[in-house]
């Protein structure tokens, strides 16, 4: 069986949760098993619901202590929630919440663990896992020797697919440890939209000449509903805030579309930004290695082609 | 107090990715080795900003791998840090890193863990929560900020969309990423005294993988820009909405 890990934050499972259930339940048939869900504390989503990914149970195990993350307590509900599911694949998101997690439950369970999987893998010669290696600049082919499995996701990687399906709901009682992370604050950017959740990301750089000429590329930003970025010099010169900075030593995002304006392209910042599905770059000078890693481009002055590009997006939209 | 960092050699973040022996191996000709730069930047660089206001504090440094990691181990210590330990092995995988890395850290008794967010080689950002767990400790990824007030950590971690502050008793396991320390450029008194500190060798203890890499692959090559003249934005949108379906 093939147990995928759904997670979830303030009450609402997350965006990463439905791709690694569509996943989970396309490996499960490749495998010729079955997926079930695993969720750690209670939510406000329709649970039952979550078979339309393909899933045909959800065990819960809804202790309000499994509402914030502890990764020492969540990987022994884990470890104990696949030993007596039986499950010989798991399944997480290769998110934040995966990060801290699934390296410890395979720890746990003696597993092979491959993080930062970017397809199936390949089940005809044993158990080979796909991943993203040197900062996606290569995968890497990597075989799971163990009996059991685990596999982290890289988000946006595959594609959700709902269909049909209702999931049954099971109580699991399994005894949850006290937490030893305090958790003290939580602060949440609010109002934008999230970097690694993004659909759309438009990031800038030095090309942008400094932090007043930002309003281009927020109003850009908003009609595209994107979330915005930035390139190292930038955020080191404290034009934006470092939480935007993207590349080797930033984030690493892998949005469907990333906008970059007045930012050359230096391998560093190609690393945090080369999974992106399309990129558009947008930069005065033709010889900017960008071009190269690019989908589209425009070879402009960034403050004549954005405002224009922002206006034709919304004349796209508003003539539907 | 005592704090072990542990330190990876990766190659330069400008090097070129190739592959020989049949897309088995990483070509390593002509390739510049550095430390990890999470490892450097971050965790290490922390751990010593933390002994300079705590002479107490005892700082030693991990690797595993062979002879051919000592220049970076050195280049490490001339940053800082007292002793370095080198567990002599090969990189098998994730989790016998962490095995070896965790039987350092029982046998030495030490009360904080800090690694790199992830090796900008492998990508795999396991080996901190694996050496928690086999060291059954709390751990905090991604760490963005770090302080130590006697036996209290004080950190910020990413979440989705901003940070959550934490407060978590040592003994405990922290990877590290932007935030936590700024990059420092060592000195030439450390890169001396780096010459002297001792640099133990260590057999490496009984574990098998669960892993192996299998072989490696380059990603296709792109198919070229489509270059949209600066006059003609509306083109560019149709080609986003029509062709690329990302708007």
């Amino acid at each position: 069986m093939v147990l995928v890990f759904i997670d979830q934050t303030e009450g609402h499972i997350k965006k990463s949760s439905f791709e690694v259930l569509t996943y989970g339940a396309k490996l499960a048939a490749q495998l010729g098993t079955t997926a079930e869900g695993l969720l750690l504390g209670t939510v406000n989503d329709e649970l039952p619901a979550l078979g339309k990914y393909g899933i045909k149970k959800v065990h819960q195990v809804s202790s309000d202590t499994l509402n914030h993350l502890d990764a020492q307590v969540f990987a022994k509900v884990i470890a104990e929630a696949v030993t007596s599911t039986g499950a010989d694949t798991v399944v997480f998101s290769h998110n934040q919440t995966g990060k801290a997690v699934a390296p410890r439950v395979a720890a746990r369970l003696k597993a092979g663990i491959v993080t930062g999987a970017s397809a199936l893998p390949d089940t005809a010669n044993g158990f080979v896992v796909r991943k993203t290696v040197f900062s996606g600049k290569a995968f890497a082919n990597v075989k799971i020797d163990s009996p059991i499995k685990i596999i982290s996701l890289n988000p946006n990687s595959y594609h959700t697919a709902a269909g049909e399906g209702t999931a049954e709901v099971v109580a699991l009682n399994i005894a949850v440890d006290a937490p030893k992370v305090k958790i003290t604050a939580v602060n949440k950017v609010s109002g934008e939209v999230p970097l690694t959740e993004a659909d759309i990301v438009v990031s800038g750089g030095r090309g942008l000449k400094g932090p007043e000429n930002w309003n281009i590329l927020l109003d850009l930003a908003k009609e595209l509903h994107a979330a915005t970025a930035c390139s190292r010099p930038v955020a080191d010169a404290h034009w934006r805030p470092h939480h935007e900075h993207v590349g080797q030593t930033g984030i690493q995002i892998a949005p469907n579309l990333y906008i970059a304006i007045g930012i050359s392209g230096a391998i560093q910042h190609l690393a945090g930004v080369n999974r992106s599905k399309t990129i558009v770059v947008i930069n005065k000078d033709p010889e900017s290695p960008f071009f190269k890693a690019a989908d589209y481009g425009i070879v402009g002055d960034a403050f004549e082609v954005v405002p224009k590009l922002t206006e034709e997006i919304r004349k796209m939209r508003a003539g539907g | 107090m005592k704090i072990l960092v542990c330190i990876s050699k990766t190659p330069d973040t400008t090097s070129k990715i190739a592959f020989v022996n049949g897309n088995t191996k990483f070509d390593e000709a002509g390739v510049q080795w550095i430390i990890n730069p999470y490892d450097e930047w971050y965790a290490l660089v922390r751990a010593i900003e933390l002994k300079e206001k705590d002479a107490s504090i005892v700082l030693h440094l991990v690797t595993v791998g062979g002879a051919d990691c000592d220049p970076i181990i050195r280049k490490a210590l001339a940053l800082g840090g007292d002793e370095a330990i080198r567990v002599n092995a090969d990189n098998a995988d994730s989790f016998y890193i962490a095995s070896q890395i965790a039987e350092i850290a029982k046998q030495g008794g030490y009360d904080l863990v800090l690694t790199g967010k992830e090796t900008i080689d492998y990508n795999g950002s396991a080996i901190g929560a694996m050496v928690a767990e086999l060291l059954d400790a709390p751990y905090i990824s991604l760490a963005t900020k770090f302080d130590l007030a006697g036996n209290t950590a004080t950190v910020a971690r990413e979440i989705e969309g901003g940070e959550e502050i934490a407060e978590v008793q040592l003994p405990l396991v922290v990877s590290c990423q932007k935030g936590v320390a700024e990059q420092r450029i060592p000195n030439m008194r450390g890169i001396m005294a780096a010459r002297t500190k001792p640099l133990k060798v260590a057999e490496p203890a009984a574990v098998d993988a669960l892993t192996s890499i299998v072989s490696y692959e380059l990603p296709p090559p792109k198919a070229g820009v489509k270059l949209v003249s600066p006059d003609n934005v509306a083109e560019l949108v149709r080609l986003l909405h029509e062709e690329a379906k990302a708007i």
